[in-house]
Formats: C-alpha cells, sequence, structure tokens
C-alpha cells in the first residue's frame, strides 16, 4: 500500500529479516541520541498514578512502516481490562535502545524483539520465562519460530506476526525461454545463466549478490546449518562447494547488482530488470498489482542431500524481569498474543502483507487464500528455517557475513574461509553456553 | 575568610559562576566518559556499563590480535594517504586561484565553500543513491553509456574497488571548501611588501610561490594538514551512509570509528572491546599529531 511511496519506515520492520541480528542494522547515527528510553518510566508512572490500582503496564513496540499499525495496537492494548496499558511506539535504533534500557529501571515491561530476545538477554536474566504461557496452545505456532526463541527448554517470547522470504519469477520469461521453476540447485544456475539476455539479468539477490541473505538458504540446500545444537554446523564437505555456488552466480554475470531499491523490495522484478528476484512476502501486493498473475513464488532450491527452505522471522513479545508487576506482564502477553486471535489476524493481514503465526489463523487469512501468496505461505510450515539460531551471537554473524562477501564478492577459497570462521563461532559458543 | 575567598570584588565567585557550568559540563560529558571507558576496557562488559569481572589488559590483546581492527587501522592508513595530500593540495590550489581573481571573486569563494554547508550525510545518500546508483539511469552510468558503456555497479564491486571513487570524490567534494578558506585566509596576511620586494628582484611565478606564498603559509599548512589528518581519523558519516546496507557493514574499506561502532553498539554490545579499541585510537591519535606538529615546527625553525 503506502510501502512504494514511503520507503524508509519500512526499513525497520524488515531489517530483522534482513540479518536477524547481526546488530549491524543501525538506521543512523541519530540512534545514539536516542538512547535514552526515559519517557518509558515517565509515562509509566503517569500511567500507574491515575489507573486507581489497576497495575500499569508500558509496552514497547519498533515503528512499523505500514499506516494503522500504530493506532491497531494501542486499540489492542486498550480493551485490556485487567491493567492499564501504555503503548509507546519507538523509532531510530530501536534494538539497541531496547537492550541498553533493558539495563535501566526506565525499560519497558513488555516489548517485542526480533526473532525474540538474545542469548545475552536470557542468561543476563533480563526476559522472563514465559513457557507456561502457552498451555495446549503451543503445538499451533510455527515450530521454527518456538524453536527459535526456546533455550534451555524454556520459552522467553511469543512470536507475533510472521514474516518471509521466498524465490519470485517471471512467469513469462520463464515460459518464453522454455524453462521451468527451478527445482533443484544446478537448475537455478542454468536458469539465472539462461535468462541473462542483454538488459536483463537472471536473478537478483540483492545488491551484495546473495552474500548477506542467501548463506544460510545454501547452508540448508546442502542439509546442514550454521549450528548444530551447540556445536558448529557447518564443518563438513558439502559446506564450501554449497557456498560456492553463490560465487559461480556472480562470476557467471547472472546476478543484478546496483539497484537503487535493494531485495525488499521489487521494483527489479516488476520493471523487468530480472527474471528471478529473492524478496519478502511483503511485496507480494505491489507485484501482483503490477504484473496480475505474472509471477510465481518457490523455495531456495536444494541441493543432494539437503532440502528447499524459506527464511522465517517473526518479533517476539518479551516480558521484562525488571518490569513493575511481572506476572500482570506475562498476562497481558498472554491475552494479546495468545488467546486474542481476531486482533492476531488483523494485526498479520490488515495492515500489511504477513503470515500469523498461529498455524490454524493461515486458512483464515482471506489474502494468503490464493495465488503464489499462498504457495509461499504454505512453504513456512514445511521449509521455514528461522533466520538464525538463537546461539549465533551478533559476533558469529559478523563474522559469517564478512566471510560471505569475502566468498562471494572477493572469490575468496570457501574451505579456507570456514575453517578460519570456525574458531571465532566456537569461542563465541564457549562464551554463552560456558 | 568567606571574603578572602571571594577575592577582591568577588572575583572569585564571579570567575566560578562564569566559567563553572562549562567547567561542569567538560568534566561530566568528556572527563567522565573518557575515565569511564578506560575503566570498561579492563573489563568484561557485554551489555552493560558497570561491569564485574576484570581481566586485565585480555581486551586490548584481542583488539590487537583482531584482523579486522588491523585492517581498520590500515583502512584508515590507505584512507588518509590519499585524502590528506590531495585535499591539501586541491584547497591551496583553488585558494591561490580565486585570490588571483578579478572578476566576481566572492562568488567563487561562495561556490567552493558552498558544499561545507551541507550534512556528511545527505551528501553520502546522493552519491549513493543518485551520482553513483548502479542502475543505467545514475548520473555517472549515464556518462559511460554516452560512451558506449556498460553500467557499474558502483557499490557492488570490490574488484577494481570502484567503491574508493564514491567516498573519496564525496569527501573531497564536502571538504576542500573549508581548506580553502583557511588558505585564503592566511593567503590575505602575507605582506604585499614582500612580493613588492620580489617583483623588484624579477622573481615571477612560481619562483614568488617558492619563496614567498609558501614559507609565509606554513603556520596555517601546519594547522591544515593536522586537521585533516584528524578529520580521517574520524571518518564514518560518509562510509556508513555510502557502504553500510541491509547485510550490515561489508568487510572492506571499514574504518576503524565504523569499526568498533559495530564492536561496542552492535546488538553484541561489547563495551568491553570497544572500549580497548577506543583507548588505542586516541593513543595513536595523540601519538601521531604530537610527531606531525613536532615534525613542521622544526621545520618551521629552519
Amino acid at each position: 500500500m503506502a510501502r512504494p511511496h514511503r520507503p524508509l519506515p519500512t526499513l525497520s520492520r524488515r531489517r530483522m529479516l534482513a540479518l536477524g541480528g547481526v546488530g549491524a542494522l543501525g538506521a543512523s547515527l541519530a540512534a545514539c541520541g536516542d538512547n535514552t528510553g526515559r519517557e518509558g518510566s515517565a509515562g509509566q508512572e503517569d500511567g500507574g498514578g491515575s489507573s486507581g490500582g489497576r497495575p500499569s503496564i508500558a509496552q514497547w513496540y519498533h515503528q512499523y512502516g505500514e499506516a494503522g499499525t500504530q493506532e491497531a495496537v494501542e486499540r489492542y492494548a486498550a480493551d485490556y481490562e485487567p491493567a492499564d496499558v501504555t503503548v509507546f511506539w519507538k523509532p531510530g535504533d530501536y534494538d539497541q535502545t531496547t537492550a541498553a534500557s533493558l539495563l535501566t529501571d526506565s525499560g519497558p515491561d513488555v516489548f517485542e524483539y526480533g526473532n525474540g530476545p538474545t542469548i545475552d538477554m536470557i542468561r543476563g536474566d533480563q526476559v522472563a520465562d514465559l513457557t507456561d504461557l502457552f498451555g495446549d496452545t503451543l503445538d499451533d505456532f510455527t515450530p521454527s519460530l518456538v524453536e527459535r526463541m526456546t533455550y534451555d527448554g524454556k520459552i522467553w517470547a511469543v512470536p507475533q506476526v510472521l514474516d518471509m522470504q521466498v524465490l519470485v519469477y517471471r512467469r513469462s520469461m520463464l515460459e518464453e525461454a522454455g524453462i521451468d521453476a527451478p527445482q533443484q540447485i544446478p537448475d537455478l544456475v542454468a536458469a539465472a545463466r539462461e535468462l541473462t539476455r542483454g538488459d536483463v539479468k537472471g536473478l537478483f539477490l540483492g545488491n551484495d549478490g546473495g552474500a548477506g541473505l542467501l548463506g544460510g538458504p545454501m547452508l540448508w540446500a546442502a542439509g546442514l546449518d550454521y549450528l548444530d545444537g551447540e556445536q558448529v554446523g557447518f564443518h563438513s564437505a558439502g559446506a564450501p562447494e554449497a557456498l560456492s555456488v553463490l560465487r559461480t552466480l556472480w562470476t557467471d554475470e547472472s546476478l543484478l547488482l546496483g539497484q537503487a531499491k535493494d531485495w525488499f523490495d521489487a521494483d527489479a522484478l516488476i520493471s523487468g530488470r530480472t527474471a528471478m528476484q529473492w524478496t519478502g512476502l511483503w511485496t507480494f501486493p505491489a507485484i501482483s498489482e503490477a504484473l496480475g498473475d505474472d509471477f510465481g513464488a518457490i523455495p531456495w532450491p536444494s541441493m543432494e542431500g539437503g532440502s528447499p527452505s524459506v527464511p522465517v522471522g517473526a518479533y517476539g513479545s518479551c516480558v521484562s524481569t525488571r518490569a513493575g508487576d511481572v506476572q500482570a506482564a506475562k498476562d497481558f502477553v498472554r491475552w494479546l498474543w495468545i488467546d486474542q486471535t481476531d486482533k492476531q489476524l488483523d494485526f498479520a493481514t490488515s495492515y500489511g502483507f504477513h503470515v500469523p503465526s498461529r498455524v490454524s489463523l493461515v486458512p483464515q487469512a482471506e489474502v494468503l487464500s490464493s495465488g503464489p501468496a499462498a504457495d509461499a505461505a504454505g512453504y513456512v510450515t514445511e521449509f521455514g528455517h528461522a533466520q538464525t539460531p538463537l546461539l549465533w551471537t551478533p559476533q558469529c554473524a559478523t563474522a559469517w557475513s564478512d566471510m560471505m562477501s569475502r566468498i562471494v564478492r572477493d572469490g575468496a577459497d570457501p574451505q579456507e574461509e570456514l575453517d578460519a570462521l570456525v574458531p571465532v563461532v566456537e569461542a563465541e559458543l564457549e562464551r554463552v553456553t560456558g | 575568610m568567606l571574603a578572602r575567598l571571594r577575592g577582591r570584588h568577588d572575583v572569585n565567585l564571579w570567575f566560578w559562576v562564569f566559567v563553572g557550568p562549562f567547567f561542569a559540563g567538560l568534566v561530566l560529558f568528556i572527563y567522565v566518559p573518557i575515565g569511564w571507558s578506560v575503566y570498561l576496557s579492563f573489563f568484561e562488559a557485554y551489555n552493560t556499563v558497570t561491569p564485574t569481572e576484570f581481566v586485565g589488559l585480555a581486551n586490548y590483546r584481542d583488539m590487537l590480535a583482531d584482523p579486522a581492527f588491523r585492517d581498520s587501522l590500515l583502512t584508515f592508513v590507505v584512507f588518509a594517504a590519499f585524502i590528506v595530500p590531495t585535499t591539501f593540495a586541491l584547497s591551496l590550489l583553488t585558494a591561490l586561484l580565486v585570490a588571483r581573481t578579478r572578476v566576481m571573486q566572492a562568488f567563487f569563494r561562495s561556490v567552493f565553500f558552498l558544499p561545507v554547508a551541507c550534512s556528511y550525510v545527505v551528501a553520502a545518500l546522493i552519491w549513493k543513491m543518485s551520482i553513483f546508483s548502479g542502475m543505467r539511469s545514475g548520473a555517472a552510468n549515464a556518462l559511460l553509456g554516452l560512451a558506449g558503456l556498460d553500467p557499474i555497479p558502483w557499490l557492488s564491486l570490490t574488484n577494481p574497488p570502484w567503491y574508493w571513487l564514491v567516498i573519496v570524490s564525496a569527501r573531497l567534494w564536502l571538504q576542500v571548501g573549508f581548506y580553502m578558506i583557511l588558505f585564503l585566509a592566511a593567503l590575505q596576511r602575507v605582506p604585499t611588501n614582500l612580493y613588492e620586494a620580489a617583483a623588484i628582484d624579477g622573481a615571477e611565478g612560481w619562483q614568488v610561490f617558492r619563496h614567498i606564498t609558501w614559507p609565509q603559509l606554513l603556520p596555517a599548512s601546519t594547522a591544515v594538514l593536522l586537521l585533516l589528518l584528524i578529520n580521517a581519523f574520524q571518518a564514518f558519516d560518509e562510509f556508513y551512509n555510502i557502504l553500510a546496507g541491509f547485510g550490515g557493514y561489508p568487510p572492506y574499506a571499514r574504518p576503524p570509528l565504523v569499526y568498533l561502532y559495530y564492536t561496542a553498539l552492535g546488538s553484541g554490545q561489547n563495551f568491553g572491546d570497544g572500549s580497548a579499541g577506543a583507548v588505542i585510537l586516541t593513543v595513536l591519535i595523540a601519538v601521531v599529531a604530537l610527531a606531525q606538529t613536532r615534525l613542521l615546527r622544526l621545520g618551521g625553525r629552519d
């Protein structure tokens, strides 16, 4: 809807999907100045003063890009009887502001965080255990997300709504070239090469050639993962081969690069500069408006021994252990993100284009009931992977994306690079689990 | 006793009334943070500014052993080695040309100085999105198109490293005007009788510059060099805004401040390592600046 005209605000929503916690993504330096979180406590106290005995809860959201979301969450909060809930809509660098404010008494009671709290927050006792909120609804939540928010057998956040990345292609361009939608990685490489003609490139994986986004999907394609429990998951012969596929696409010059609007916008696909593009489900309204039926969605293909995949992510609702009344805050989270299914459905589909995190709600979402959007939503349960595991710390993520950039853009040797990464990851695992 | 403390005409009292607030601000916002940062650098401080685990010099060892940190220092050296002499030469040249212009001098002065008023962030975004956009429609690629060349994705490629062209041209555009003004001011202070004497002796063109203008500009040149070097050390805005993208910041062209920003302020919030890096940088800047002033001052005495 408003997205093509207002690209900047949507960034903060999307960036979580981009890298799930490479904390790297400060929207601007201005974040430093914004890093107070003080008005949170002031508002909270004001609320407490006027509430006449009801507990007061400060709930923090990052600034969503879609029009109407702020009004929606304020409406939900106002509907809650047992406590006074004040919504704080935090622009700027939300992740850093929130992480810093949790160290102080002026932080939130309830807050959302990309893919649930970080391992440091959990181990630092900054967030409350929410396991007992789920009851028998647990099986209804997207399994990959619940797993992502679980540590030590306990669940630390309730997934709100889900975003996903997916491979989109122009049906007409593939038909014209006599190519089927690729099922296997070799097909994808061949198709990208074949579809590159004149000014049109075969595939757009982002301006960095997929270095930032497709490392994980390539591991999954080879049947590997970032981590295997608390061990390194990519120390195996298949990994260098899998990652070198992205280098092959780069040297083949099948990849579109240097776009004004990066992968999170479907501009390159719509304008016909690429035949296939890696993007998010949120672009589907814009694509179908421009192209009608002329597009399809497939998961990232697999290699031998692996499976297709789609990365999924969700903001998770967490409760701070410094909350004024932890039990009241937990009750509110259960009410909003577990019991109130109509509100969850409204939040997922009325303002943007997301998947409800409760599987039983997906069929009720009208916009996800047909066409490529229905295909994509169907991939979530079958092929969904949380972008990165909980124990994959920001240090790991930075080292990984640096490595990916060297492999894809500079042609560094994947085997040597992976070998060099193993000790970095092991040291971090040691730090967070030791 | 009290009267003595207040001094004659309350001079001590007024001293503190005027100086006190600034002194308190200086202590509170400059010295305390610096001290705290040094303190943090000796602790393991993830996600906290009140750490408990003392680790001695381990953070310093980590940072100095970290290839990414050493790379960032190398990036600074490469960047400074290019940008400092280039800006120096260009701003001196524009200053000399503008000073000699007889027509529309005020106009030329303003034109060269105007970019200084532009924010680094805004300029970086214009450079990234419009001038050096990788699409056919970007200004640089449109020029290449006129010459019949294929468009270049300026910021995606590392080989050849076109991104340096983008960064360096942005910084030159932004800062040459400022240093030009410094040189212009210095040029106006050169006594005209020196030039007259030189003219009588038959000196012309290059000789005048070499033996009169240049030596007279030496104090200004020292200041400009020092400012340029410190500015290069502080490189952050245009690097961050031109190169950081969705996948974070790429592993190349990462100057020290950008690197520390990600270490200490990223969601890792590793204040221990971050502070150690900051202390190392501060010491480096201080040493280089001292060495430079010492060297240039010695040169000035000859």
